[in-house]
């Protein structure tokens, strides 16, 4: 791999950039591999990526339907934060949090991560004392966490209403300045291009269409590129976990649902944080481009197609509003959505499964996009060592059984509640 | 915008509903006590990619819960009736 550099970019410009090596190679399937990881988004590929370089396991192959990163790591509001409460998921948002810090460097490519922090509003009493409670789990677990009152809230998005007669009168809100957003495309390319260099081969345009089994083993895949065969199999593909896990004879606990984002006309920057209100479910923050970045709720209903429907553009646009009035004359660009596994307890599945050699990763819900580097790292390191790192111990399968659920919100097992 | 037809109201807004589960699941007897069942029924779900049955309710309507026969994948709604009735419309899963 050449490296990025300010030399590499000079020498480029001087031949009118037009001499670029390719990023990876577009190889052919060979016919067996020591791992397969099913999905090219951030989280396949930096399982590959961190199966090559933690493990030393470099003889491995993503198999990507589409193209890279063109399902949900393309097509997310690109939060980053690891304000979790509760054991299991605090520590390992953190680590993903602390990767994302260096992930620029260590892929030689700028994902564009910028810590410009992100606020929880909270607009009741409850919702406070939650937040303050939140921040202090963060706190004692060595997480950055500050509460604001309204004041200080006002002061630091002097755009959003915090007057007393706004539709859901702000209290205060939780910060968490390490927080931020990066560039979405990026981190899927970043991974690819280091991954690719280890001899990671990348195979987009195929599509794995059933999982061949023998003795309760996992043996290879079906592909639209013929048959592949694999001692260790590992899937990462978002709303299609339970489909995957279908094809292996698995019933899941996951249900797949479109999560929709949208984007306005470019403006000049007039907000430089990422704002969230629970209350009335909105984020919205900036893009380097100018364009307001914002989303909210599922369309609620159970579905694989990557498109939503307008009541909830028009409700999250609604809610978007009544945070920043000031937006109201801005024309909305462009809107679209992304099918995500929501899991019955809104955490993620992250292990072996009844079947050996078939490893998940999975139930991302709203925010896996986070989660990349960390997700990555720990799912490497359980197909490597075929057992869990201490970070993903408990997102299993099991803990629905057993009743050990991790579950932020207290919603039950209601997927599209979470 | 989906329109679903409410069997007692007739077709309405998508956004007079509200989903509710899948359509297909039966609460295991309380006198079960097999844990595998009671585990299918509160986690376990089909991942249907095309024509599913599902349970919606009138929420923001008469309140009554409809079975409603819908593509996941083209958002298309084939059929729907009370929660008992057998919807007569062909069913194809195509995953
Ligand atoms: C609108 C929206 C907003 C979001 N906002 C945020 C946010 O602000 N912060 C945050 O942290 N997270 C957010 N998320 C969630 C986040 O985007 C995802 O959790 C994360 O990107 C998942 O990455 P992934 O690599 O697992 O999945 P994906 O990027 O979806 O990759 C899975 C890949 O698997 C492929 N695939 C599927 N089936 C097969 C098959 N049979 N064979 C081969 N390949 C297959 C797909 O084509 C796809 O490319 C958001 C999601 C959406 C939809
Ligand atoms: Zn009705």
């Amino acid at each position: 791999m050449s490296r990025y550099s300010i030399f590499s970019l000079a020498r480029n410009a001087l031949t009118g950039h037009r001499n670029w090596p390719k990023a990876w190679r577009s190889p052919n399937p060979k016919p067996a591999y020591d791992v397969i990881i099913i999905g090219g988004g951030g989280h396949g590929l930096a399982t590959a990526y961190y199966l090559a370089k933690n493990h030393g396991v470099t003889n491995i192959a993503v198999l990507e339907k589409g193209w890279l990163g063109g399902g949900n790591t393309g097509r997310n509001t690109t939060i980053v934060r690891s304000n979790y409460a509760l054991p299991g998921n605090t520590l390992f948002y953190e680590h993903s949090l602390k990767l994302w810090e260096g992930l620029s460097q260590d892929l030689n490519f700028n994902v564009m991560f910028s810590q410009r922090g992100v606020i929880n509003l909270a607009h009741s009493d409850g919702q406070r004392d939650a937040y303050k409670r939140r921040g202090n789990v963060m706190r004692i677990n060595g997480i950055d966490a500050e509460y604001l009152d309204r004041d200080e809230v006002a002061d630091m998005v002097p755009l959003l209403d915090t007057s007393p007669d706004a539709r859901y009168p702000v209290k205060g809100g939780l910060l968490q300045p390490r927080a931020g957003t990066a560039r979405h495309d990026a981190v899927a390319w970043g991974y690819a291009r280091s991954a690719d260099s280890y001899g990671v081969d990348i195979i987009q345009n195929c599509e794995v269409t059933g999982i061949d089994i023998e003795n309760g083993r996992a043996v290879g895949v079906q592909t639209t590129r013929g048959a592949i065969k694999a001692a260790k199999i590992g899937t990462a593909v978002a709303g299609h976990t339970g489909h995957l896990g279908a094809m292996a004879g698995l019933r899941l606990p996951f249900e797949t649902h479109v999560l929709q984002a949208m984007v306005s006309e470019p403006l000049k920057p007039c907000l430089d944080m990422v704002v969230t209100s629970g209350v009335a479910h909105a984020y919205i923050s900036q893009s380097d481009k100018g364009e307001l970045v914002f989303g909210g709720d599922l369309d609620f209903y159970p579905t694989y197609a990557q498109r939503g429907n307008f009541p909830r553009i028009e409700e999250v646009v609604e809610t978007m509003l009544t945070m920043f009035p000031t937006f109201s004359r801005v024309r909305l660009m462009r809107s679209w959505g992304g099918v995500i596994d929501m899991t019955m307890d809104g955490s993620p599945i992250i292990c072996k499964t009844p079947i050996d050699g078939f490893y998940i990763d999975g139930g991302w819900c709203y925010g896996g996009f986070k989660a990349t580097p960390g997700s990555g790292w720990v799912f490497a390191h359980t197909i490597a060592n075929d057992q869990p790192h201490e970070l993903n111990e408990r997102f299993t399968l099991k803990r629905f059984e057993t009743g050990a659920v991790i579950d932020e919100r207290g919603a039950g097992a209601t997927a599209h509640a979470h | 915008m989906l329109h679903i037809a409410c069997p007692w109201c007739g077709l309405r807004a998508q956004s007079e509903f509200t989903y509710a589960n899948d359509g297909t699941l039966i609460r295991p007897d309380l006198s079960n006590d097999s844990i595998d069942d009671h585990y299918n029924y509160v986690y376990a779900r089909d991942p249907r990619r095309g024509i599913q049955d599902e349970m919606w309710r009138h929420s923001a309507g008469c309140g009554q819960f409809l079975k409603v026969r819908r593509d996941t994948l083209t958002h298309e709604i084939h059929a729907t009736g009370a929660p008992q009735d057998d919807l007569d419309v062909p069913k194809d899963d195509r995953s």
